[in-house]
């Protein structure tokens, strides 16, 4: 039991990461709550489903074409959606409410309100320490820590990266250091939609894919954010770990755990935010004017 | 005679001078009155159905609207009120066959309490934080009623609960009743001295308690009002569906107060209402033709978004910004057409 413990919560706890960085990162930088995140993660997982099953593509090509399409799309809803009201926050929250309404039932009428269930995308298995590892979750590992690892880099090594640091840590003098704020702006949301996707894409054939599929995502992904703290990027990565851990302890340990598992996480979020207002890693409030 | 004479003269004058004097008041008087007289035209029960269902919701996204729009405490979690309120009053209903008018009231008050106790960890938050947060709060306790299952029915929830009334029209008019009722007591708790202390709330909260409110109190307050008006919505919801069931607590519904909220245009109680006798009928509308059935969610989402691209301050606002202008001097509102304000006799425009 342990073993499965520790296994189910490091895959979980990577696609929580994916998709809990990239909601800090645009949020950090524009102040977009975007609800619409997690919808993005399952338009790519029902992408890289109808590509590899219905349209019959090798898998490389249905991988990146999902990614790929799914941050174009992104893109777009920013400019035409999200732009316009860019100065009204409660009209920028709910825009994302309705863009993810709109994929959900886009997905429902065009696919149907089944499960659907994706084959592997490499299959087999392997012993370790005595539990039965798939290759598609030790793939998801992987490739968890390699996004991640990719993204660090973006964000340290390069010079997008240092206008991105800039722009999230100050709006306005990155703005009067000649950035072209706006700009940025819209590549963090390519890049956190982009980590979203893949997230989704590795995950289809982890779980069954249905239009409802973003709610549960969406909950935990706010809970892991605001435990680590709005906007700190470490905060999320550690704040996903705990989080997903805490669940795979509910479910394995506890009676009834799977229906308690969200109720302990979310609890255990709200304990935190009582000792610490701003979260784990969160930077405190100055009272803001 | 003088007697019956007297209380028609003030009705009229009251009418004349406040309520016509404004093309917006007159809006509302004429459309409460076409509510209350609906059912001499129609008694068809599924369009009673659907008035009844529209006014619940109007009183659950205008107590949305005085802790979000008002205090600016944005809650992502106001189904939790909805849903104790039904909860509540259902499960005294059908464990203890309490009549409805007890389990009502016992689950507003529930709800009120769940309120100022949701508002006590979030006194420490602000601003997104706290929106959040609020997310997680029914979703707990729909893991908890999960947990239990016989004592909660689990994931088919509660049924048959009693009625309020068992006339369809009879429902009808407690229900119109009720929304007018209340929600002109939450216009009326807006505009008087509480409420614009909630204003202050939202706008700066520093600056209002370096002028001596006790802002945690009032905050309290914007909570307990709230939660007592969604659990109102709630356990009048429970007995007039006859089923308390995990769907009251659900992200879906807590995310439909929001969207009614700020569709309908925030911090003005009668946004959210209008908003609601919009896009609720609208849905049902829509369900009329097989042939849209399926979509009308898809429906619903692209209004609001493309609503919301040409008003981004709700519908109401920018309504009444059309018909109505604000006198420069005593700031009282005035039809478009007039030349000098009605109050203080100063030039417009």
């Amino acid at each position: 039991m342990f073993q499965d413990i520790l296994i189910t919560g490091l895959v979980n706890g990577g696609v929580y990461a994916l998709l809990a960085v990239g909601f800090s990162l645009i949020f950090g930088v524009a102040r977009i709550v975007n609800i619409a995140h997690t919808a993005f993660y399952m338009l790519a997982a029902y992408l890289v489903y109808a590509f590899l099953n219905i349209a019959g593509l090798p898998l490389l090509v249905s991988v990146i074409l999902a990614v790929g399409l799914v941050t174009a799309l992104s893109m777009v809803c920013y400019k035409l959606v999200i732009e316009p009201v860019r100065e009204y926050e409660s009209a920028v929250l709910i825009a994302t409410i309705a863009l993810a309404l709109i994929f959900q039932e886009s997905l429902l009428l065009t696919f149907g309100g089944n499960f659907l269930g994706s084959p592997t995308l490499i299959a087999g298995n392997m012993d370790v320490a005595g539990v039965r590892v798939t290759y598609q979750q030790l793939l998801t590992i992987v490739v968890v820590a390699l996004v991640l690892a990719g993204t660090w880099f973006l964000l340290h090594k390069t010079r997008l990266g240092l206008a991105i640091r800039a722009t999230a840590n100050d709006l306005e003098v990155a703005n009067l250091m000649g950035m072209n704020v706006g700009r940025i702006a819209m590549y963090t949301v390519a890049i956190s939609v982009a980590l979203a996707a893949i997230a989704g894409v590795v995950v289809a054939p982890l779980f069954v894919v249905d239009p409802l599929m973003w709610l549960a995502p969406l909950v935990t992904m706010l809970a892991i954010v605001v435990l680590g703290g709005l906007g700190s990027l470490k905060g999320s990565l550690i704040g996903a770990f705990i989080i997903a851990y805490v669940e795979a302890i509910t479910v394995f340990t506890v009676p009834a755990g799977s229906f308690l598992k969200g109720a302990v996480a979310l609890s255990i979020m709200v304990v935190v935010l009582l000792i610490r207002p701003e979260g784990l890693f969160g930077v405190a409030f100055e009272e803001e004017r | 005679m003088r007697a019956l004479i007297y209380p028609i003269r003030r009705a009229y004058i009251l009418l004349r001078t406040e309520v016509f004097a404004l093309p917006s008041r007159a809006v509302v008087f004429l459309f409460s009155l076409a509510l209350l007289l609906l059912p001499l035209y129609s008694t068809d029960p599924y369009v009673l159905r659907i008035v009844i269902m529209t006014c619940v919701f109007a009183i659950f996204a205008a107590s949305w609207d005085l802790l979000a729009g008002y205090t600016g405490q944005v809650n992502f979690g106001h189904a939790l009120f909805f849903g104790i309120g039904a909860y509540a009053s259902s499960l005294l209903n059908y464990h203890f066959q309490l009549s409805p008018w007890i389990t009502i009231p016992i689950g507003a008050i529930s709800a009120m309490l769940g309120g100022i106790l949701v508002g006590i960890p979030c006194l420490r938050l602000r601003g997104s934080y706290l929106s959040l947060a609020t997310l997680a709060f029914p979703l707990i306790l729909i893991g908890l009623l999960f947990a239990f299952p016989g004592f909660s029915g689990g994931e088919l929830g509660i049924s048959g609960i009693q009625r309020l009334f068992t006339y369809p029209v009879h429902n009808y008019y407690a229900a119109v009743i009720l929304m007018l009722v209340l929600c002109f007591a939450m216009w009326k708790i807006g505009d008087s001295n509480t409420g614009l202390i909630f204003h202050a709330i939202r706008e700066d909260e520093v600056a209002a308690r370096a002028s001596g409110i006790n802002t945690k109190r009032y905050k309290l307050l914007a909570f307990g009002l709230s939660g007592l008006f969604a659990g109102i919505a709630g356990a009048f919801f429970a007995h007039f569906i006859r089923i308390a069931g995990p769907s009251t607590l659900e992200v879906a519904l807590s995310f439909q107060a929001v969207i009614w909220g700020i569709f309908g245009g925030v911090a003005t109680i009668y946004g959210p209402v209008v908003a609601v006798f919009i896009l609720y009928p609208l849905t049902e509308a829509v369900a009329v033709f097989p042939a849209l059935r399926e979509y009308r969610l898809l429906i619903l989402a692209i209004v609001v978004l493309l609503v919301l691209l040409f008003m981004p301050q709700g519908l109401t606002p920018w309504l009444r910004n059309k018909i109505e202008t604000v006198c420069r001097r005593c700031k009282n509102r005035n039809v478009f057409w007039r030349r000098e304000c009605r109050v203080c006799g100063t030039e417009l425009h």
